[in-house]
């Protein structure tokens, strides 16, 4: 294995003895981070809603949620027109209104979020409970009748699936291509344990795929045993939500020693595992970077029971694209943030283990990062590095994807979510526009289907 | 046993002589379910309501009540906007209540304690009720002639409080067969509220209190197709009181207070009232004492202090020193619509520091009124909303709908014109010429 930590102990053993230790309190370290709205309490709350013109909640939203509308719904008490009007514009509100950043899109927005209230209308729980409590009778979105017409869609992360949902709206037939074995992407395999319970995320595709039209194949990867011209060849038109599957490197000798792990992988094997127990625990653990990753993998490792758990970063926290939210999370469980210090050697045991890394101090001058030449160094048990995810170069190997024009690494596309080949779209984490946010993500899948639509008719119409 | 409560609060003297029934303070609790029986009375003499009016007395035998009897027309936050009753007089008999009628009055004698009374409209039963009442000692007596259900399918309540010529007819009957204040309760459910009170005038009452309950379904239950509240599978019409009926109290109180030939009748202001603030709107249009129930209902007798203490805080510093110095104070500003100023021109501000842009305004003014306020949006997505003042006829409705308190304030504008009313005004095709 090329990133071993199995000469961790178990979390289970580590913590044995401690008060309170069992794993059903370490299963109860995982619960939901905000806990839902009750019934009341969702009531209360929407009350709050101005019903604004215009409403810049709105304008934040990267999938236009009409949210003004909902919230309005849930204080008529019609809970499933609020999950109808949520849905209709993000058919994964559910799991966005667990992980999206609203502190920075539409509660930032909110208009009671004014220096006079400073107390935002808390539209991210609101949208969980109208989400949470639908009782449709079957699927509240119809299928057009059948367009004749076959798409591809390769990766069911939430562009991929937000794109499937609305070409079977449409009346096309879809084909999902994924390389995991698990539908969701990163709602499944990269979303902290305690902001997705209960297995919501394949609750959701479940819901999801009740429209109909759309066939899963599972275990199928591109660059591997799937080639876009086949694709190209065998589908009207083809849509790419590959996400960003390749977690950087930090460039340093003894990057593969033992102990040394990308954060994303961890996460992955957390949110999979039946039994907390078993995961490997780092007592002291250093986790590099300050994205919501850094943070996720840095606050899970303290919840299963480290002792110390240090991120470092190599600016200030001003300049971490984690919210003021998230590092509040990670310092709520103890996590030290040490930032300006960038890694510079992976320090190892006789064995070869990771034992600790030697950072540089840094600083800006002139908005240029450099070393001062001072260092020193932290011990640790482990080091997990989240530093951003990176295009996998092997997807796009084939012929034809390979000719696919690019933005730096990322995959070229115009407003309509085109690429620079015919039939061929892109949207997600895999494009050069947006935040990486499971939102936009959504977005960029709903609007493509409108466009491999339009253009699936528009060659009708000229035939 | 009995406490005094101190007529001085803050400074403020809140003691009333209302149509020569004193009171330590002006909030009495009207006749209902509060003020039932002695338990209830002395709780609320206990907690400092000024006086109480007992619960309607009839003849034997009782009155019987069905179960399930109050609604309410709730706010989305489930606050009670109105609420609603189908309960009758007491159920109680007459020879018990005025018992304790009269052992309350002794043991709390500087309360006032009126009773309230409803017999049919023959000389021969309020012959023979009165005296039982005054043999009690109360201080005075309310005739409930506007309860609206169950009593006037006997003759009783709002089909007496309809009829003026009834409303005379027994105000007399009182007068010549009881000694003490006698105030006529006025019913709301009539055309002309100023009719109902010439006539108590003419009967020789010495005061009117108003409103009494409003006919009213406050909503219907859309699974079983049945109004509430439900008695078995059906419903019938209550009365409305609580919050949502102060404005038309208000008004009937301000137009018996302006009519001529009532305009020194005392008036027992009734409606709505739940805090100081609503009761000293009552006294500005000319009310001598409030009474109160929904409020009560709902919290308990305990209001009463915030209500003594706010209403004397502000009185204090208004610089008044009982209530006589400020009661119809709002009357004479309280006139019909042709005096008013043709001339008067007020427009809105909307002050741009605590503008929280949520936009209220501008679609409120632009989808029905006067389209009077721009939406300006800047280049970074900033919504800015500004009055169009040449367009700003002064509606309000921007103020009105602005969920921030002061932020959108009507500014008067100097004209240079003189006070014009719409008999003077030009533009009056009816103009009469003086």
């Amino acid at each position: 294995m090329k990133h071993d930590l199995t000469h961790l102990p178990r979390a289970g053993d580590a913590v044995a003895g401690r008060p309170g230790a069992s794993p059903q309190a370490l299963e109860a370290n995982f619960s939901d981070l905000h806990p839902p709205l009750t019934q009341r309490q969702a009531l209360i709350e929407s009350q709050r809603c101005l019903y604004c013109y215009d409403a810049p909640c709105v304008e934040a939203c990267p999938s236009d949620i009409d949210i003004p509308r909902f919230i309005r719904q849930i204080s008529e008490q019609n809970i499933d027109g609020a999950a109808h009007t949520i849905l209709e514009q993000n058919i994964l509100g559910g799991s966005c209104a667990r992980v999206c950043p609203t502190e920075i899109l539409c509660e930032q927005r909110c208009v009671r979020n004014h220096d006079a209230e400073c107390q935002p209308v808390l539209i991210g729980l609101l949208q969980r409970h109208a989400t949470d409590h639908a009782h449709f009778d079957g699927h509240p979105f119809k299928r057009a009748a059948d367009s004749g017409h076959q798409v591809a869609v390769v990766g069911a992360g939430p562009a991929g699936l937000a794109c499937a949902h609305r070409l079977a709206m449409l009346g096309h037939r879809v084909t999902v291509f994924e390389a995991e074995t698990k539908p969701g992407g990163l709602n499944e395999y990269g979303i902290a344990r305690y902001k997705m319970t209960d297995d919501f995320a394949r609750k959701e595709v479940e819901f999801l795929l009740e429209i109909g039209g759309i066939e899963m194949r599972y275990g199928q990867r591109l660059g591997d045993n799937l080639q876009l011209a086949q694709l190209h060849a065998d589908y009207d038109g083809v849509f790419l939500g590959l996400g960003l599957g390749a977690s950087r490197r930090l460039g340093l000798a003894g990057e593969d020693a033992p102990g040394l792990a990308p954060a994303v992988d961890y996460i992955k094997t957390l949110r999979q595992t039946d039994d907390l127990t078993q995961l490997p625990l780092a007592r002291r653990c250093v986790v590099i970077g300050a994205g919501n990753t850094a943070i996720d993998m840095a606050t899970q490792m303290a919840r299963l029971g480290a002792d110390e758990v240090t991120l470092v970063y190599r600016r200030g926290v001003e300049a971490m694209s984690a919210t003021g939210h998230e590092q509040e999370i990670a310092k709520a469980n103890g996590v030290r943030m040490l930032t300006w210090a960038t890694p510079r050697e992976v320090l190892v045991d006789t064995e070869g283990r990771v034992s600790g890394m030697r950072f540089e101090r840094t600083r800006e001058i002139e908005g240029q990062l450099q070393g001062t030449g001072e260092s020193f160094e932290l011990a640790a048990d482990a080091v997990f590095k989240a530093i951003g995810q990176g295009f996998d170069g092997d997807s796009l190997s084939d012929a034809m994807a390979s000719e696919l024009a690019r933005d730096g690494e990322r995959i070229h596309v115009d407003d309509a979510f085109r690429t620079s080949l015919p039939r061929v779209y892109a949207g997600g984490d895999c494009v050069a526009p947006g935040q990486d946010l499971t939102v936009q993500a959504v977005q960029h899948g709903k609007l493509a289907a409108h466009a491999i639509h339009q253009d699936l008719l528009a060659k009708q119409e000229a035939a | 046993m009995n406490t005094r409560t101190d007529h001085l609060v803050n400074g403020v003297d809140l003691s009333i002589d209302f149509a020569g029934i004193k009171s330590p303070n002006p909030f009495w609790l009207a006749s209902a379910p509060p003020t039932d029986k002695a338990y209830n009375v002395e709780r609320a003499y206990r907690a400092g309501w000024g006086g109480v009016v007992w619960k309607t007395l009839g003849e034997d035998p009782p009155a019987v009540n069905v179960s399930s009897r109050y609604s309410a027309h709730f706010g989305k936050n489930r606050e009670v906007l109105g609420f609603n009753n189908i309960e009758l007089i007491t159920d109680r008999s007459l020879e018990i209540n005025l018992q304790e009628i009269a052992r309350v009055k002794r043991d709390w004698p500087d309360r006032a304690l009126i009773v309230s009374l409803m017999v049919p409209c023959e000389e021969a039963a309020w012959r023979h009720i009165l005296p039982l009442v005054e043999a009690t000692g109360a201080d005075g007596i309310e005739l409930n002639l506007g309860c609206p259900h169950g009593m006037p399918e006997r003759g009783m309540g709002a089909a007496v409080g309809q009829n003026p010529d009834l409303i005379e007819q027994v105000a007399r009957w009182c007068k010549q067969y009881y000694s003490k204040p006698v105030i006529v309760k006025l019913t709301p459910n009539i055309t002309d509220i100023r009719v109902a009170a010439q006539a108590a005038l003419r009967g020789g009452a010495d005061a009117v209190s108003l409103i009494n309950t409003i006919n009213s379904i406050t909503s219907i239950d859309l699974d079983n197709m049945v109004a509430k509240p439900t008695v078995g599978q059906q419903s019938t019409h209550g009365g409305y009181c609580g919050s949502a009926v102060k404005p038309i109290a208000l008004n009937m109180v301000a137009e018996i207070a302006r009519d001529t030939p009532t305009r020194h009748l005392p008036i027992s202001g009734i409606g709505g009232i739940s805090d100081w603030r609503d009761a000293a709107e009552f006294v500005a249009l000319g009310a001598g004492s409030v009474q109160v129930c929904t409020a009560a209902m709902l919290h308990g007798f305990r209001i009463v202090e915030e209500m003594q203490d706010g209403l004397s805080r502000w009185m204090a510093e208004q610089g008044y020193r009982s209530l006589d110095d400020f009661s119809g104070k709002a009357v004479a500003n309280t006139t019909d619509w042709k005096h008013l100023d043709m001339n008067f021109k007020t427009i809105a501000h909307i002050d741009q520091d605590t503008c929280i842009s949520c936009g209220r305004c501008y679609i409120a003014c632009e989808d029905t009124s006067h389209q009077s306020i721009a939406q300006l949006i800047d280049a970074s997505g900033t919504r800015r909303y500004e009055v169009i003042d040449e367009e700003c006829v002064g509606c309000n409705l921007c103020q009105i709908t602005c969920p921030v308190q002061d932020c959108i304030n009507m500014v008067p504008q100097e004209t240079g014109k003189p006070y014009m009313s719409w008999n003077q005004d030009p533009r009056n095709p009816f103009r009469q010429a003086s």
